[in-house]
């Protein structure tokens, strides 16, 4: 029986799973906050003033950015909460310490965002870095907070070791999953470092960065996708685990060095370029086998899954990851594009669509999969009518939100890059032109059709499965 | 570094295929164990080379080292001039010319510098704006903030400031009040001493060589 999991006896939930539910609940209340933080934003790019003494634009922005990489990050570690019980067969070990630093993790995210709204700035101390924000885009956490991270993922680590380990028995899967977040933990202690030299500090900041997002992060989704689709469409467990070991390969093997792309305009020598340019090229190769994966596993199956929700959110995420990561991170990553495109609206259309993609999607589908078995009586396929209605919104919004990015930012490329000489004229000439102020309107139109997606996302987790209805499927 | 960068990725695709195949004798390219070796092999052949590489990237971006300044670079004037055969801006370091009218030793200039660094990162800075390229994008990029046109052109008579750190010193107290563009900065409520660290920081950042980011700085206008 390789590709079925363990269940508890009666049908109950492990601890674990309990524990991944209260992840996933989290998970969905930050998210909505970060919808709100950057629907102000977004509003403030069209009305500067708004705002402007109580809530400026950096602090939208950053709480914007962190409650996004806050959520993502404990979606997926609920996900590893949810299937090690039953990848291992047994209750996760060290499970009440696993609690209690979820506990104090989630107080301690809440000190942070009071901290973020109401104190914003500190002055140009040391203590500012420890207790407010230590001012480094995407790990604005206080130091006190980073160390408090630090704790919670070692106790995490801790929890897949020891289970795994007592249960005597390591799969594939496993084996990538311990890999994996021993070098994500590591690579997080890069990030809290204070240096002057601005080139050295941006050189270890992307450790972070782009380390976790462009690969550990990456790795870590291939593992909670394989236990997915093995739920979902009862692939066999060798086909996973191959397709997942390439993936590891190219994902390490082409995402490590392409690291350079981050090195290229920041002091560091020359050969980055080349490097940067040639392995991020390259990127893009692990995607496509996701998605060539993914679809190829789902068409086999004629889409008959136990989950209906899940499957397309996994689907979502495949092609996704390849769009809003692949083919929007292509687009700008050569150094002879990137040049001109480097630091404008261009590089946010990507963010938008790779994180939507690539870490959304995945997280959608844990939490559907989660949905399903926390009710009595399991509902098999999964279904409602409302989770189509969730999903399409979300991915009309982001693909307008996305769109309208790419079209500023290539007006200011060219504008305020090719054109004008980069500067402070230029820059203010390149976003008063119309061609850029006209898609502000589109992204906050769209910015509110994915808020309606959200909505309906949350009244569809909170009903989905209670009753029976229309599961034709 | 004697090296190339095509001979370095050479290297790194070679050593992962060979090491891989060699580990995979007697399994098909179709099994799992050939693909496990591939996984192990490549990450370990890239880490391996990622921190071979930041060592010699440390070693050459040392202050003073060539591609970032000495602090005492804020003494200085600092231009961007053309390299004919790059095809790109390079910074170039002039005569000295004090800042805030006084010439700053090395231990002086390095705290200063690093007092600005600290403000910088306490203000958030690159929440709005970019620092070498990265940072969100609401407002101008700050790499080459000092050698912007605009303060001599704009600040320094809007504020009466004789010198450019002046008009600079003056701005950033109250940015709201003199808005430029649509966009306005908030007040971020600096000290006199935050603002000549942070300008401090700004004058040295700008004459660390970027590669030519970004692209073509002034020379449009």
């Amino acid at each position: 029986m390789a590709t079925s999991f363990a269940r508890p006896k009666a049908q109950e939930l492990f601890e674990s799973q309990k524990l991944a539910l209260a992840y996933f609940a989290v998970a969905i209340v930050l998210f909505g906050a970060q919808l709100i933080f950057g629907l102000i934003a977004a509003y403030q790019y069209i009305n500067p003033d708004f705002l402007l003494d109580k809530l400026p634009f950096m602090t939208n922005r950053t709480l914007h950015v962190n409650a996004m990489i806050v959520w993502l990050l404990v979606g997926l570690m609920g996900g590893v909460y949810w299937f090690l019980p039953l990848e291992t067969g047994r209750e996760v070990v060290g499970i009440k310490l696993a609690k209690f630093i979820w506990w104090v993790i989630v107080a301690g995210v809440g000190v942070v965002v009071l901290v973020y709204l109401f104190v914003q700035i500190g002055p140009g101390n040391a203590l500012t870095l420890w207790f407010i924000n230590e001012g480094r885009e995407y790990i604005e956490a206080p130091r006190w907070a980073d160390l408090a991270i630090v704790a919670w993922v070692a106790i995490f680590l801790y929890n897949v070791i020891a289970t795994t380990l007592a249960a005597r028995r390591i799969t594939g899967l496993l084996g990538v999953l311990i890999f994996d977040l021993v070098a994500l933990g590591a690579l997080y202690t890069a990030g809290m470092h204070y240096t002057v030299n601005v080139t050295m500090d941006q050189y270890l900041w992307w450790w972070v960065v782009h380390l976790w997002v462009e690969a550990t992060w990456e790795v870590l989704v291939g593992v909670l996708m394989g236990w997915s689709l093995m739920y979902l469409l009862g692939t066999p467990r060798k086909l996973i685990e191959t397709w997942l070991f390439l993936e590891v390969a190219l994902v390490f093997g082409t995402g490590i060095l392409g690291l350079g792309h981050h090195y290229f305009w920041i002091g560091t020598p020359e050969y980055w370029i080349g490097l940067g340019g040639f392995f991020s090229a390259l990127e893009p190769l692990p995607l496509v086998a996701m998605v060539v994966h993914a679809l190829y596993d789902a068409g086999a199956h004629r889409l008959h899954t136990v989950n209906r929700p899940a499957l397309f959110w996994a689907i979502a995420q495949a092609f996704g990851n390849f769009i809003g990561a692949g083919v929007w991170g292509f687009m700008q990553t050569l150094p002879q594009i990137n040049m001109y495109s480097h630091g404008t609206q261009l590089a946010a259309a990507h963010g938008h669509l790779a994180f939507f993609g690539a870490y959304v999607g995945t997280v959608m589908t844990l939490i559907y999969i989660a949905v399903q078995n926390a009710r009595r009586p399991v509902m098999i396929p999964l279904d409602s009518r409302y989770w189509g209605w969730a999903l399409a919104l979300m991915v009309l919004g982001i693909v307008g939100i996305a769109g309208s990015f790419t079209i500023s930012g290539f007006s200011q490329t060219m504008i305020e890059r090719a054109e004008l000489g980069s500067t402070w004229s230029a820059f203010i000439q390149s976003y008063t032109h119309p061609w850029y102020t006209h898609t502000l309107g589109w992204r906050y139109l769209f910015a509110w059709i994915f808020v309606a997606g959200y909505l309906v996302l949350v009244y569809d987790l909170l009903t989905i499965g209670k009753r029976r209805e229309g599961h034709a499927a | 570094m004697d090296y190339s960068w095509i001979e370095i990725a050479v290297a790194a695709i070679f050593f992962s295929v060979v090491v891989t195949l060699i580990l995979s004798r007697g399994y098909g390219w179709l099994s799992p164990t050939f693909w496990r070796n591939a996984a192990v092999v490549s990450s370990l052949v890239m880490t391996f080379i990622l921190l071979w590489l930041t060592f010699d990237t440390a070693d050459q971006v040392r202050p003073g080292s060539g591609r970032i300044p000495d602090w005492t670079v804020i003494n200085h004037e600092i231009k961007l001039v053309w390299d004919a055969e790059k095809r790109r801006q390079v910074p170039a370091v002039g005569r000295e010319t004090g800042f805030f009218g006084k010439t700053w030793s090395q231990k002086e200039a390095f705290d200063l510098i690093n007092k600005g660094k600290m403000t910088l990162q306490s203000r958030n800075c690159m929440e709005c704006h970019q620092i070498l390229g990265n940072g969100a994008y609401y407002a101008t990029d700050l790499t080459r903030a000092w050698l912007d046109p605009w303060w001599e052109e704009r600040i320094m008579p809007l504020t009466g400031a004789k010198t450019r750190e002046e008009a600079m010193m003056a701005w950033l107290k109250d940015p709201t009040s003199m808005p430029q563009g649509p966009r306005k900065m908030p007040n971020l409520r600096f000290t006199d001493e935050e603002l000549k660290a942070l300008i401090a920081f700004l004058k040295w950042m700008s004459a660390i060589d970027t590669n030519g980011f970004p692209p073509r700085f002034a020379v449009a206008q």
